[in-house]
């Protein structure tokens, strides 16, 4: 009895020696995600957790780039007609599905009338209505056929847009403009996402999935370009903790965390300064004022309380560098706008100059400054919570009285949308894509999200023209000249634009900072 | 004996009956739905949704469907972990936390007897203070401090243990959290020991063993212990259902695909199916160990019959 135990156990140990010495040979990438995927159905997908999976799975017509440009990707090449409203993609010669299939315009076809489909109950099938007709199909008033994509044969793929669209590259490398396998989706239903049966055309193909654990992605030796993926599996484990992450890096054990714990990021800048990447990002923090309340009404009152705001109190201190101070709506370094975008003209200004020309504001506007009462309300969470007490107590500086009203998630920003009675409160914008109408559009009359119920007239008219103007210039001008409206009056105030954190350890070459914040694992490769 | 189990399942069926009721009705009147988010989902997609979900049935109705997909043994699908159904979660999660609970349990109920007892025969000896001691901190020392300090000292100082991490094949991956998960009910179960065992040597019938001219180790070991560990048993009860339906903190801090989490994540996502799964599978838990406590019970202490 006693023998064969043992013979087990040796047995056992041989196996787990024979199951390393395999395993040693591959190149594994673990990486820290901030959370599960909700699905891997990405038609049903919205966040960035989502995409991150969702891009080593799946190659886009266009895709990106290390550095987050766009590239060809399950498209060869494109021509866009000369009004900028057609756009022909001709697909790769020999692109395959991991499964062998080859993949066609029609698997693309497929993908997008599915989203359209009001039966799909895609959450973020409004990202598309640049489409021609995307917009009545998803309503249920027109047919899928009548959606503005073709497939005259299986290596053409032609879009019809509603108007000249500049970013519709940009919005095609979205989760919202990947294929699906026709076939499988076809076959299986809501189960082709899992694995064994997902089948997917990118780097990367589905291994496991286990929730609260992880996705395991392997090589996809069917990808175009798999001569050049240097990474065998890819490993993406969720961290709702990201100290549980900083820990498993510093043991080495994870190599990259998507995020990091905030509260440690003087620790961090000691101790790891060379893995800790801080990069502008693609995303606003903002503080919209209710505009339809009579103390509002006036934009110098509201440029008065958005001078008062020392933002960069708010960035290092409240945010701990994780922010930067942001002295307009549409951040910094994002594709198809001016060379010198718009800003608040006191962005430079010292603060207690400043709190003069605030106090000169009231005074215009008719305003004691001591009867103001302002309630300050913000979704639960610490930092909001501190940026808040922060901004309260700038405006105490001229005699403003304001209290802080916490609110649970879930509620907030239906409140928000729906014209809650709220004085100011916070929100925060990631752009879908690289383009500043996708920031400039959140002020224009009508739209859900512009919480102050703020309309401008000469706003929206420059907000048309630009979007019926194909010249890219000639655009950029025209979004900078209504940021220039916005800011003079301020209807949602910006303090901070958002930053990316990740930490990279010292094996992982291939990484690049970029606005985006996209770092496929198809362009990384690791040193021992 | 049999039929006093017989007739306490039968009486749990009623109260996981109410408990499921009271829970569906609470959970939808906490305000926003599963499928709230931050972006707006347009009201027609919202509706599909809720058509797909079958949530935009009467309450009554939906409540009436879910009751019978349960009979069935059909938790129904997650509404925010889509890809899978709330049996297909528990599948998975269910063993994980069962396995790290019951290794926990395991050496709170050896390690805590021991420390416990040993500190009784000692009682106000260094062992007895250290024993005390060491229970006031495991007590009081939340596991949200001692996982993190575990996980850095032995996964990232040390480097003898991963910092996080788990593996259904590997113990390495198991001994932190089960240290975490144990060390509080080490400290409780030893204290408890320790008072009654204090009592039990100075009982009647502890003094007539004594007086037999019986061996020390047979009067602590068989007589004194036996009553001693009463009002240990009694509360392992809800503890062991605790922890062997998972911990939030330490599957969130250490990185474990345990049950724990899903009820606060469900909770938080308005996951509907998911809460009720939870609930209903820590009912169950919970009544069973309180029947299995009751037996113990009677085994333990010759003054109880359920006959």
């Amino acid at each position: 009895m006693m023998q064969r135990t043992l013979g087990a156990g040796l047995f056992a140990m041989g196996m787990l020696l024979a199951s390393t010495a395999i395993s040693s040979a591959q190149v594994v990438l673990v990486r820290g995600n901030d959370t599960d995927p909700a699905t891997l159905d990405h038609h049903k997908t919205s966040t960035i957790s989502e995409s991150r999976v969702l891009n080593d799975l799946y190659d886009g017509l266009v895709t990106q780039d290390a550095a987050g440009n766009v590239i060809p990707g399950a498209a060869e090449s494109w021509e866009i007609s000369e009004d900028g409203t057609t756009y022909t993609f001709h697909m790769r010669e020999g692109g395959k599905w991991s499964n062998g299939d080859p993949v066609t315009s029609d698997d693309f076809l497929f993908a997008f009338r599915r989203i359209m489909d009001p039966a799909t109950a895609a959450g973020y099938a409004s990202i598309l209505f640049p489409i021609q007709n995307a917009e009545a199909v998803n309503k249920g008033e027109m047919p899928l056929e009548e959606l503005g994509v073709a497939a005259p044969d299986p290596q053409t793929l032609v879009f019809t847009l509603n108007g000249p669209t500049p970013y519709f590259l940009q919005l095609l490398t979205h989760q919202t403009g990947k294929p699906l396998h026709k076939a499988s989706v076809e076959a299986l239903g809501n189960d082709f996402t899992k694995p064994g049966n997902l089948v997917t055309n990118g780097a990367f193909l589905l291994e496991s999935f286990v929730p609260n654990d992880k996705i395991v992605l392997k090589k996809n030796p069917n990808y175009y370009d798999a001569a050049n993926v240097k990474i065998d599996e890819v490993q993406w484990l969720p961290f709702e903790d990201r100290s549980a992450c900083l820990r498993r890096f510093e043991a080495g054990e994870v190599l990259i965390c998507a995020d990091v714990p905030a509260e440690q990021m003087a620790y961090m800048k000691e101790k790891l300064p060379n893995q800790l990447r801080i990069a502008p990002y693609l995303g606003s923090y903002y503080l919209p004022v209710k505009t339809t309340k009579e103390k509002f009404a006036d934009p110098r009152v509201r440029q008065a309380i958005s001078m008062l705001i020392d933002r960069d109190f708010i960035a290092d201190e409240v945010w701990q560098g994780t922010m930067l101070p942001a002295y307009s709506l549409v951040p910094p370094g994002i594709d198809n706008y001016v060379a010198e975008p718009p800003e608040l003209d006191y962005a430079g200004e010292d603060l207690l100059d400043r709190e003069d020309k605030a106090l000169a504001l009231f005074e215009e506007a008719g305003v004691d400054p001591a009867t103001l009462e302002i309630q300050l309300s913000y979704n639960s969470s610490e930092n909001h919570r501190n940026t808040m007490a922060a901004v309260a107590d700038m405006l105490s500086n001229v005699g403003i009285k304001s209290t802080l009203n916490e609110m649970e998630g879930t509620n907030y920003f239906n409140y928000l949308r729906e014209d809650g009675d709220f004085d100011i409160v916070r929100a925060g914008w990631i752009g879908d894509y690289s383009d500043p109408q996708n920031f400039l559009y959140l002020n224009e009359s009508g739209v859900s999200f512009n919480y102050p119920k703020w309309s401008n007239p000469d706003y929206d008219a420059k907000m048309r023209a630009a979007a019926e103007t194909t010249d890219l210039g000639e655009r950029a001008a025209l979004l900078a000249e209504a940021e220039k409206i916005y800011l003079a009056e301020v209807p949602s105030i910006p303090i901070l634009y958002y930053s990316s954190r990740a930490l990279v350890s010292d094996r992982v070459t291939g990484y690049e900072d970029n606005i985006l914040d996209d770092h496929f694992s198809r362009w990384l490769s690791i040193t021992q | 004996m049999l039929i006093y189990t017989l007739r306490r399942l039968a009486s749990a069926v009623p109260t996981v009956f109410v408990i499921i009721t009271l829970t569906f009705f609470m959970i939808r009147m906490a305000p926003g739905g599963p499928f709230d988010l931050e972006r707006p989902i347009d009201p027609l997609i919202m509706a599909n949704l809720n058509r797909a979900y079958n949530l935009d049935a009467p309450l009554w109705s939906q409540y009436l469907t879910y009751l019978s997909n349960l009979l069935h043994g059909d938790l129904g699908p997650s509404f925010t972990k889509r890809d899978f159904s709330v049996n297909d979660l528990f599948a998975v999660g269910l063993p994980v936390s069962i396995l790290l609970g019951s290794l926990a349990l395991l050496v709170a109920v050896v390690l805590g007897t021991i420390l416990g007892a040993w500190a009784a025969i000692r009682q106000n000896s260094g062992v007895d203070y250290a024993v005390v001691g060491l229970a006031t901190f495991g007590i009081t020392t939340p596991n949200f401090v001692v996982a993190p300090l575990l996980s850095l000292l032995f996964g990232v100082v040390l480097g003898w243990l991963p910092a996080g991490g788990w593996s259904n094949a590997n113990p390495a991956y198991w001994v932190l959290p089960i240290v975490t998960l144990a060390l509080p009910q080490v400290a409780v179960i030893a204290r408890l020991v320790r008072g009654s065992t204090i009592e039990a040597l100075r009982s009647n019938h502890v003094r007539t063993a004594r007086a037999y001219g019986l061996p020390t180790r047979v009067v602590v070991g068989v007589h004194a212990l036996r009553a001693a560990m009463l009002p240990a048993v009694s509360y392992l009860g809800p503890t062991a259902a605790g922890l062997l339906t998972g911990s939030v903190v330490v599957e969130t801090i250490f990185g474990i695909p345990g049950i724990g989490r899903y009820f606060v994540q469900g909770a938080l996502g308005r996951d509907y199916t998911l809460v009720m799964g939870t609930v209903v599978v820590i009912a169950i838990f919970v009544i069973f160990f309180n029947l299995v406590v009751d037996l113990v019970y009677a085994w333990l202490d010759p003054r109880v019959r359920y006959d």
